[in-house]
């Protein structure tokens, strides 16, 4: 889970930092989104690694979780959770939706299968069209907080199952795990709100 | 609490308590319980139930219980879902019922884990946490007379910390408590004990491998940091020994990868 995690922790600060060219105008995102396809060994290997990644993610996810509940057999009667926190014990649940998303985000943007009427080449306009649709949009920002959930636990976790984590710096490691979900979520955030709020047209 | 002026007073307690037999399904006996002392432990409360059943011709609850002083890891018992009760760094035996309230309702139930099958009531087998030592949980030594203490040094902080994570009593609280019926805090606890002495380096990849196979074949679930085992183990141990017990395992899995077979490869270089 923490190595393929890793891998995707630091796809969507990528992902994020290529998004944000939104509000640099409509030039610079189409430009750099061209970069990406003029560079079709990068973008494959890229592709390549974050599709293994993401099917191993949810192969040992599903492995893991249902190991861990044929071990508990249903537990006590009475629950009394002490400190498990909500992301941790909703990874699997955040898991599936946020998986959801991603069919989503690929039928919608990369195939513009789904839900865009927009055929033209420049990416912005797209990424502009896509969101002036309210159920769109709130799908999106619901979804990032989930992300933002999911990885709130997982960045945190990654450095306890590399074994760089102890008492001294736990609580260090967790704000620093929560300060990244949270960028990463109101960073993606912050495009489907500027398009509805008709800050970017 | 119902101590007043520092004197003992009684309580009148309802109590569910999960009676089973082995291979059977089990189910909750409720029993009301009058005049308990303040100052009785949990298992004196438990004593006084079993000594009001055999006077009314019934079957007694089985439970677990040895030293009664804190320190065997014997006693177990979930109490109102937390392992040992609702007082942090105590074993069951350890709890007084001066932290219950009177007319409360306790409901009582064995360690819940597959890995822990059910003996009887409230007692179950906690063999799988044997079968993990005899497999690496000791350091081989020569026996015979003792050693010249001073013959191999053990720097202080070393030993301090060698001695925290022997603090554990091997109960299974961890167990009981985890969400995924996980034994990491128990086995780390045990792997740090002896991989960072001195005498502990000859079989420490060894250990490492042999001990956490051994967990997965018991039937124990996997860490997915949820922290609960830390805030109910009586001994406070914390998450570093698995975070520690990771970075070893790590280590001993690329070491063992690389390791060399002192032979040159067939194809030759």
């Amino acid at each position: 889970m923490a190595l393929t995690g890793l891998v995707l922790i630091g796809f969507v600060l990528g992902h994020l930092l290529g998004n944000l060219l939104m509000f640099k105008g409509e030039k610079a995102l189409n430009e750099y989104a061209q970069w990406l396809h003029d560079h079709a060994g990068l973008i494959w290997t890229a592709r390549t690694v974050l599709v293994i990644s993401v099917f191993a993610h949810i192969w040992v996810g599903i492995k893991l979780s249902l190991e861990n509940k044929a071990s508990r057999e249903g537990g006590p009667a009475v629950d009394a959770t002490r400190r498990a926190t909500l992301a941790s014990r909703t990874m699997p649940y955040s898991g599936v939706v946020i998986l959801g998303f991603i069919v989503f985000h690929l039928l919608h943007y990369t195939f513009k299968a789904v839900a865009v009427s927009y055929q033209g080449d420049s990416v912005y306009a797209m990424v502009v069209a896509g969101f002036t649709q309210p159920a769109v949009a709130l799908f999106y920002i619901v979804s990032m907080l989930l992300l933002c959930l999911h990885l709130g636990h997982g960045v945190s976790s990654v450095f306890q199952t590399l074994g760089l984590r102890n008492e001294r710096w736990r609580g260090r490691l967790d704000a620093l795990a929560q300060a990244y979900a949270w960028f990463i979520a109101l960073g993606f955030i912050s495009i489907p709100l500027a398009v509805l709020a008709g800050l970017i047209k | 609490m119902v101590q007043e002026n520092g004197k003992e007073t009684t309580l009148a307690l309802k109590l569910r308590v999960w009676r089973q037999r082995r291979g059977q399904p089990g189910a909750f006996e409720e029993h009301a319980l009058a005049a308990v002392p303040t100052s009785a432990s949990f298992l004196e409360m438990m004593d006084m139930l079993n000594e009001q059943l055999i006077k009314q011709g019934k079957d007694t609850f089985a439970f677990d219980h040895d030293c009664r002083e804190g320190i065997c890891g014997m006693c177990s018992m979930t109490i109102n879902g937390m392992p040992h009760g609702p007082l942090p760094g105590v074993t069951t035996c350890q709890l007084h019922m001066r932290n219950f309230r009177d007319g409360e309702t306790i409901t009582v139930e064995p360690w819940r884990a597959r890995a822990f099958p059910v003996i009887k009531d409230l007692a179950v087998d906690r063999s799988a946490f044997d079968k993990v030592i005899q497999s690496g949980g000791f350091i081989t030594v020569r026996t015979g007379s003792a050693p010249e203490a001073n013959n191999i040094p053990v720097p202080k902080p070393v030993a301090d910390e060698a001695m925290d994570a022997a603090e554990c009593i091997g109960c299974g609280a961890c167990v009981a408590s985890c969400k995924n019926g996980s034994a990491m805090l128990f086995v780390g606890a045990k792997i740090n004990h002896l991989n960072i002495l001195p005498q502990g380096q000859a079989e420490r990849d060894r250990r490492t491998l042999a001990m956490v196979k051994t967990m997965d074949e018991a039937g124990f679930g996997n860490c997915t940091n949820y922290g609960e085992c830390q805030a109910h183990c009586p001994k406070s141990i914390t998450l570093d020994v698995i975070a520690k017990l990771n970075r070893d395992y790590l280590r001993a899995r690329v070491k063992e990868f690389f390791s060399s077979t002192g032979k040159p490869s067939k194809g030759g270089d």
